[in-house]
Order: structure tokens, then C-alpha cells, then sequence
């Protein structure tokens, strides 16, 4: 290297350009941390966050009732809700279809109850129906049996309506198998399309969801309906396929005037009045989108209307309520630390490392202590026969007829919240307060500043970074705080999250929760994201 | 530097108003529970100010011990007649206070840890202060007394009961232990704990371990964006945690299974570990590695037999943050996990949503005595880190 002639890029060792061998060597660096970060990155990933994205993706997402009912929301897409009109009788025709095979694959209680979220009652209408609508098919499938009793027969409706190749497939078939796709005849398919389309469904449904083979299973009613409105229309006299003589009959059936008809819409008002009220079409058709924003309208107290989102009745508004309460009761904890934590951070400061670490202790036994030993001690604290009550009652202080109330409301679980979240505001005041040196006070006093002086124009903004810094934390922890509310905040007392639970565990509206969470998710990042710029995330420090 | 304050004997018109002054306080409440507040306000205030007199003035000083205890006897007496055996632990209590509180004012001892330039407003202020805290610090701490007390009452009562207060050993038992360690539901969640814990702790301590040191490395690409995300799981709150996984995990079928809590877990550990083990790797010195690779040893010689003893503190802290993370956490498993997977939290939080039974108070009570072992093992780790970096050059 020390021989200078040479003019031309430096060397490395091996003869290749010093440049590029570093910039290998740097590549293979990177290349091996990122080696060592993969798992861990793909493992949070795969556990926490696709979780979080699912949480956000169920928060918008509403494929339920495009996916049960596709026809209606196809048929509705012209309906003008707020023309106060009943949609035509092609909607209740295309209900009548959805609403069937929903209620064979019993998926029309689940639509039903995911409308009632923003109509009330829908739940039981849709349950209902799901009963009702045989009625309707059985006015044509009576008839069609009177005429003929093959026609409530699985083998002759299967040879009718199969191409061969199915039907010979299928009759080989046997339990166990994969069964052949059912395949309509040319002919059938061109003549009767209806049918042709409610028998697939037909046969679809017992081959996947039952596991039947449709030639030994009697088609539905819905059939039968189809096979009426395919028959009004078509001319089939010169059908010469399988089942020729029984499809002609039943054409001359239905040609008759003695045929008994019922119209969609009158079969639907026979089932329940409420089909008759255009309303619950409006609901269906604002929430047939695959994407709503109807779960987030919800959470801030908001529905659909025909003109758009609106504001819900004064007395049905609870989630702006809840997200004030919270707000604020985060507040007032955040607050009531920092009054408790800045004393005692500033005496944990002052004092000699030894009094400091023993006294430190006192901070880090509740901090280490189960979070549900905490909150059972203020339970035992805090009731009526409780421990604060015994104690006022035996010095007089409270009659004993007359003891507080102080659980299951507001003041119990600002109280007990206070405790728990106390370390987390006194650690990192501590460590700020810690580096303040204490020359500079001395100083401030030696040119002649009060005490008071001192401390409010010397010391106290140099200890603010720590009280920002308690503070996001104890905010952050506290508005989405759980377990605590739950079981010392009675009614008045709970949080936001609290609702989120009720709607995963117990009303079962998973978008509601879902878009509660992602709205309690943002402020969060909001807050973590000043955090970052304040504090900066590297100095997170544990305790001890 | 340390500039000697020597105590001062004060007059007696200072010190008997002011141990009077406590006496009127105390008297508050020993009046209020015997029918008048006003009146012991004032007995109180006499009675404190006239012993202040009798010892400080007519006893010899030189008799102090023997006047202390003479104080602490006859106030166990006053409170016995007055409440009993409960008023005569408080009597004795307070007897033993004032009777450090006379010799201290009086006496003018605390004067000695001040500076002798203090004004009498600065002293008052650095006491005044003082107790501040000390009650903060009582605020801290206190609550878990009474669970401990609690969890030995022979009654299946959240409360104290009469007996107790009479420290009557038949209010005494050690029954909610024994259903702890009899009952099967408890046995069977300790079991759990104990199982989920360790699993969920391996995990995220082995995952993070690596994570940590391909992130302390000096050139890592997206190094800001990364660290946020391993950071993540302890931003979100846990509600929307056990929410989202909730729902991924049941449609992935890992909802009501044990696997599927040990990952919910780790997940929530590993921020713990990655934020413990970076900061032991700041200080860790790179020329030890590139020293043993020099030597010829490979990479995992390296790791194991270098790197490794010398942040393993870190790491064990890491992990033990991970072990209670998940020894401790409720929400997540009471989600995605089903009763199968029930641990000793969760117990512990349907036994407090229903007020079973005061079993939960002996478990706390086990649980408080777990949590101060892991304290002082931590304190001791931090100890010994400490020394290993005053050792290590730079």
C-alpha cells in the first residue's frame, strides 16, 4: 500500500477496489442484522399485527349482506327510499330467493341481526321470514304434487332438470366421495333458466353443505316457485328430453285458470306487516356496500339516513358520553399523579443513594405486585364495609348507618387507577429529576432568589421533560385501561374499553367494537407519536 | 463540607404547645368515637402539653428511656379503657410516638440533619414536606396490608371481622390457603400460569435476544421503522390487543387454544426484552467479539461464550419483565383463550367480578411474596450489571 506510484483506485487485500470490497463488507453487515431481526419482525408481525389490521379491516368491512342476499341489493340498486314507495315486486321476487337459501344455510339470522344494529327489529323479522317463506313456495308445490306425485320425488325432478353425464356420475357416487358438480341439461337451462338456477342452488347445498346426493333428496319449494314462473312464460311443447310428459302436464297445469297464483309481495305481507314498510328496504340498501362507514357513524352516535349521516336521538347517544368520560377520567388521574408523583420524585432525587434506593423500593413493590392483587386491595379498601369505612366509622368520623359510598363509581376507580398507574409517573420524573444538577439551584439562592423563586423560575422547567413524560405515559395507559374499571368502576366508572368487551363478549357486534377500537387505537398513536417527539421512544426506562 | 447543628435544649413554651398540638389532633378522633370531638380536641391539647411539662421540665432528662416506656404503659392502659384491646395497640402506638415526639422537639433534635442558617419557616417546610411524602409513600404501600391481614380471616368474608380486631385466634385461620392449594379450579389455573408463562417467555426472551442484537448493530436499514413495530405491543392498549387477536385468531382456528395464548403472549413480552437487552448492548464493548473472532472463534462461540455471560443480566431482566407480563395479564387470555386456558388472573377476576370467596386474597397474598422475591433478584442483577460494566473498558 505505502508505494504511492501507483495512481489507480486503492486495493484492498485481494486485489478488488477497496471501495466496493467496503461496500460489500458493509452490505453483508446490514444483511446479517436484518438475518437477525427477521424472525422476531415476522413474528410480531404474524401475532400482533395482522391482528391490529384485522381489527381495522372488520371496522369498515360489511360483505354480509351482499353475500346472503346478492340478488335484492342488485334489484335495489335503482330504489329511490325516499320516494316512500314499496320497491316493485322484482325485489320481493329477488328477497324471496336470497332470503330462502339463507334460511336453508341458516345465514338469514345473522343478516338479520347484523341489521338490527341499525334498525331495531330487523333481528326478529329476518327470523321470522326464514320460517314464513315455505308458505309461499307450498301454493305451487301442492299443486304441482296434486297433478303429479312425482313432482315431490328427488328422482324425476334430478333426470328432468341434470344433464346426463351428471346423472350418471352422481348415481355412481357414494358416501365418502367428492361429488360430481351438478350440471344442467342444455335444453332445461334455455328453457327454464329460473329453475335451472334455484335447482343448482339446490343441489349445491346438499352436496357441500350436507353431503346428500340431490337424486335421493326432494327438491325445496323454491324450486317449485321458479319452475311456476319459468312456466307462465315458456313454451315448452317442444321440450323432448327426459321427463317430457311431466313437464308438459304441469305446463297445462299452470295454463289453466283454476291455477292459484300468489304474488312475492303478498306472500311477504302475509309473513309480517314490517316487509310492507319501505324502510327496512332503505336499510338494506344503505348497507349493502361491502365497505360502510356505518360501525364508525355508530361509534361517535351517528346512522345513515337517506340525507346522509345524522346525529342519533339525544337519549341513544352513549359513545360520546363514554369517550368524554374516559377523556376526562383519564385526566383527573394523570393530573392526580403528577400532584402525588412530583414530591416524592423530588425527594427520591434529593436524598443520598442509599435512603433513595430503599425508599425507591416503597415505589417498585406495587409496580412488580399483580395488577389484580392492586385492584382486589382497593375492593377491600374502598367498600362499604371496607376497610377506609371501618376505619371512619370506629373514630367517628362517619356514622355507621351512613357509611360512603366509594366502589363501583367515578371516585373508585380515579382512586385505585391513581395507585396503580403511580410508578409509572414517579419513574420517569425520577430519572429527569435526577439529572437536574443541583448547583444551579444553589446558585439561583446565593444571588438572592427566594426559595419559592428557586424552585419556580430554576427548577421546576427543567423538571418538566419528566412530568411531559410521566404524563403521555400515564395518559396513554389509563384511556385504555380494562380490568380496573371493570371491577371498581360499577356503572358510572367504566371506560371505553369496557364497551369494547361488552360488544366482542356479549352483544357480539364485532364491527361496533372493531371501529370503537381502531377511533381509541388513533388517539393512542396521536398521543405516542407526541411522545416520541417530546421524549423520544429510546429513553423508555423500566423500572429499576 | 458537613457543618455540625448541635441540639439545643427549647424552651418549654415551645415545646408543650407543639407536642400540644399533635395531642389536639390524636384527640379529634379518640373524641369522636367516644361521643365529642370539640372536647378532645382539648384533652387531647392539655393532657399531651402537661406530659411534654412532667418529662421535659420535672422529670431529669437523664430518665428518657424509663419515662418512654412509663408513656407507652400508661397509654396502652388509657386505650384499653377506652376501645378495648384494638385501642390499646393504638394507645401503645401513639404512646410510643409522643413519647419520641417530646425529646425530639423538646430536646431540639430535629435541628441536627438541618444546617444551622435555616430559618424556623424553612424547618417547618422541610418537615412539612417530609410528611408529604411519607404519606404518599403510606399511599403507595398501604393497600396491600389489609389484603395480607385479610387473606388469614377464618370467615369467607371480604371484610375485617370482630374477631380479628380483637386478635381473638379464632378469627385467624389458614383455610383460604388451604382451598388454594386444595381446590382444583386454582390448582388447575396455577397450573396454566405456570405452563403459558415460561412458554410465552422462552419465546419472546429467544426472538428478542437475537432482535436486539441485529438491531444494535451500527447499520441497520429501517431501524426506526422496526423498533416501532417490536415496540408496538406494549403502546396498544390491551383491550384492542385482545380484540384484534381475537379475531385473526379465530379465524386462523387459534382462538381457545393454548398455542394461541403462549403467542398472544410472547407478542406482549417481547418489547420488554428487546427494550432491556438494547440498553445492556449500548454499553457492551464490540472489540471483545472482534477480539474473539480474531481468535478464531466463530460466530456462535462467540455469542454463547462472550457476548452472552456478559448481557445475560439484561436478558434475564428482559425475561423476568416478559414472565410477569404474562403471568400477570388478564385481558388478552380471557379472550383468546377459552375456560381450558383459564390462568390465575383470570381466577383471581371472576372471583373478584363475583365475590366468591377471600381464596383471592391468599393467592394475592402469595402473588405479593412472589413479586418482592423477583424484586430483590432484580435489584441484585441491576448490582451486578453494574459491576460488570465498571469492570468493561469504555
Amino acid at each position: 500500500m505505502s508505494d504511492a506510484t501507483n495512481s489507480g483506485p486503492v486495493l484492498s487485500a485481494d486485489g478488488t477496489p477497496l471501495k466496493r470490497s467496503l461496500a460489500r463488507a458493509l452490505r453483508r453487515q446490514k444483511m446479517r442484522a436484518l438475518m437477525l431481526i427477521a424472525p422476531l419482525l415476522i413474528f410480531v408481525l404474524v401475532t400482533f399485527i395482522l391482528p391490529i389490521a384485522d381489527m381495522l379491516w372488520r371496522s369498515v368491512e360489511n360483505q354480509i349482506v351482499t353475500n346472503t342476499m346478492p340478488r335484492t341489493v342488485v334489484a335495489l340498486a335503482d330504489y329511490d327510499g325516499a320516494s316512500g314507495e314499496l320497491p316493485g315486486e322484482a325485489t320481493f321476487e329477488a328477497a324471496y330467493y336470497d332470503l330462502y337459501i339463507a334460511a336453508e344455510r341458516k345465514l338469514h339470522t345473522r343478516l338479520g341481526s347484523r341489521l338490527n344494529y341499525e334498525q331495531t327489529g330487523a333481528s326478529s323479522l329476518f327470523r321470522k321470514s326464514g320460517r314464513g317463506l315455505d308458505d309461499i313456495g307450498e301454493v305451487y308445490m301442492d299443486q304441482f304434487e296434486d297433478l303429479d306425485k312425482n313432482w315431490d320425488e328427488a328422482e324425476p325432478w334430478a333426470e328432468l332438470m341434470g344433464d346426463p353425464a351428471w346423472l350418471e356420475a352422481q348415481g355412481k357416487w357414494q358416501k365418502g366421495q367428492t361429488q360430481p358438480t351438478f350440471k344442467a341439461s342444455g335444453a332445461i337451462k334455455e328453457l327454464l333458466p329460473r329453475t335451472a338456477e334455484q335447482y343448482a342452488l339446490f343441489a349445491e347445498f346438499q352436496q357441500v353443505d350436507k353431503d346428500k346426493s340431490p337424486l335421493r333428496e326432494e327438491p325445496w319449494s323454491a324450486v317449485h316457485t321458479a319452475l311456476y314462473q319459468d312456466l307462465a312464460e315458456a313454451d315448452v311443447s317442444g321440450y323432448t328430453g327426459p321427463q317430457a310428459d311431466l313437464l308438459k302436464a304441469a305446463d297445462a297445469l299452470v295454463a289453466s285458470p283454476d291455477f292459484e297464483t300468489v304474488t312475492f309481495k303478498a306472500g311477504f305481507e302475509e309473513i309480517d306487516e314490517d316487509w310492507m314498510d319501505p324502510e327496512i328496504w332503505v336499510t338494506i340498501q344503505t348497507y349493502s356496500p361491502e365497505l360502510t362507514n356505518g360501525y364508525f357513524l355508530n361509534a361517535v352516535d351517528m346512522q345513515k339516513s337517506p340525507d346522509g349521516a345524522e346525529f342519533r336521538d339525544e337519549r341513544e347517544r352513549i359513545y360520546g358520553l363514554l369517550f368524554k368520560r374516559t377523556i376526562f377520567m383519564s385526566m383527573v388521574i394523570t393530573i392526580s399523579c403528577i400532584l402525588l408523583a412530583y414530591p416524592v420524585s423530588y425527594l427520591l432525587s434529593n436524598l443520598p443513594a442509599r435512603s433513595a434506593n430503599l425508599l425507591m423500593i416503597l415505589v417498585l413493590l406495587p409496580f412488580w405486585t399483580s395488577l389484580l392483587v392492586r385492584t382486589s386491595a382497593w375492593k377491600v379498601m374502598l367498600q362499604q364495609q371496607g376497610v377506609i369505612n371501618d376505619i371512619l366509622v370506629w373514630i367517628g368520623m362517619v356514622a355507621d348507618d351512613s357509611r360512603l359510598t366509594m366502589i363501583n363509581n367515578q371516585f373508585g376507580t380515579i382512586v385505585a387507577m391513581t395507585h396503580i398507574l403511580l410508578p409509572f409517573m414517579i419513574l420517569p420524573m425520577y430519572s429527569v429529576m435526577s439529572t437536574i444538577p443541583p448547583s444551579y439551584t444553589r446558585a439561583a439562592k446565593s444571588l438572592g432568589a427566594t426559595n419559592w423563586t428557586t424552585f419556580w423560575r430554576v427548577y421546576f422547567p427543567q423538571s418538566v421533560p419528566g412530568i411531559g413524560a410521566g404524563s403521555i405515559l400515564v395518559f396513554i395507559l389509563s384511556i385504555g385501561y380494562y380490568i380496573t374499571p371493570e371491577i371498581v368502576g360499577g356503572t358510572t366508572g367504566t371506560f371505553i374499553s369496557n364497551r369494547i368487551a361488552y360488544h366482542i363478549s356479549s352483544s357480539l357486534n364485532w364491527g361496533l367494537a372493531a371501529a370503537l377500537g381502531t377511533i381509541l387505537l388513533a388517539v393512542v398513536l396521536l398521543l405516542y407519536w407526541a411522545y416520541d417527539r417530546i421524549v423520544g421512544i429510546d429513553n423508555v426506562k423500566l423500572g429499576g | 463540607m458537613a457543618v455540625e447543628t448541635q441540639a439545643i435544649k427549647r424552651p418549654i413554651n415551645f415545646a408543650a404547645p407543639t407536642v400540644g398540638g399533635f395531642g389536639a389532633f390524636f384527640g379529634t378522633f379518640v373524641g369522636a368515637s367516644n361521643g365529642s370531638s370539640i372536647l378532645g380536641i382539648l384533652a387531647g391539647f392539655v393532657i399531651m402539653a402537661a406530659i411534654a411539662y412532667v418529662l421535659l421540665e420535672v422529670l431529669d432528662t437523664g430518665m428518657e428511656k424509663s419515662a418512654r416506656w412509663g408513656l407507652v404503659a400508661l397509654m396502652v392502659v388509657a386505650g384499653f379503657l377506652l376501645g378495648g384491646i384494638p385501642g390499646a395497640v393504638v394507645g401503645g402506638l401513639l404512646g410510643w410516638f409522643f413519647g419520641w415526639l417530646i425529646y425530639w422537639v423538646g430536646m431540639g433534635r430535629y435541628r441536627v440533619p438541618l444546617p444551622p442558617y435555616l430559618t424556623g419557616g424553612q424547618v417547618l417546610w422541610h418537615y412539612t414536606f417530609r410528611v408529604m411524602c411519607g404519606a404518599i409513600f403510606f399511599f403507595l404501600v398501604s393497600p396491600l396490608v389489609p389484603v395480607i391481614w385479610l387473606s388469614f380471616n377464618a370467615q369467607d368474608f371480604f371484610t375485617i371481622t370482630p374477631e380479628m380486631l380483637r386478635f381473638d385466634p379464632e378469627g385467624y385461620s389458614f383455610k383460604h390457603y388451604r382451598d388454594f392449594f386444595t381446590s382444583s379450579e386454582w390448582q388447575q389455573a396455577l397450573r396454566n400460569s405456570l405452563i403459558i408463562a415460561p412458554l410465552a417467555t422462552f419465546l419472546s426472551v429467544s426472538f428478542g435476544t437475537l432482535a436486539a442484537i441485529g438491531l444494535s448493530s451500527e447499520h441497520v436499514p429501517f431501524r426506526r421503522a422496526i423498533m416501532a413495530i417490536l415496540i408496538s405491543p406494549m403502546i396498544v392498549p390491551l383491550i384492542i390487543s385482545a380484540a384484534g387477536m381475537y379475531f385473526f385468531y379465530s379465524r386462523m382456528g387459534l382462538q381457545g387454544t393454548l398455542f394461541g395464548v403462549v403467542l398472544a403472549h410472547a407478542a406482549l413480552g417481547i418489547p420488554f426484552v428487546i427494550i432491556t437487552v438494547t440498553a445492556t448492548l449500548v454499553s457492551f464493548d464490540r472489540s471483545l467479539t472482534r477480539a474473539a473472532a480474531n481468535m478464531g472463534a466463530d460466530p456462535v462461540t462467540t455469542f454463547f461464550r462472550v457476548q452472552m455471560p456478559l448481557i445475560l443480566p439484561g436478558v434475564i431482566s428482559g425475561g423476568l419483565f416478559a414472565f410477569i407480563t404474562s403471568f400477570d395479564e388478564v385481558v388478552v387470555v380471557i379472550f383468546v383463550g377459552s375456560a381450558k386456558q383459564q390462568t390465575l388472573p383470570w381466577q383471581m377476576f371472576t372471583g373478584l367480578r363475583e365475590q366468591i370467596s377471600p381464596t383471592i386474597l391468599a393467592v394475592a397474598t402469595i402473588l405479593v411474596c412472589i413479586s418482592i422475591a423477583l424484586l430483590t433478584t432484580l435489584e441484585l442483577l441491576r448490582r451486578r450489571s453494574e459491576r460488570l460494566r465498571g469492570m468493561s473498558p469504555g
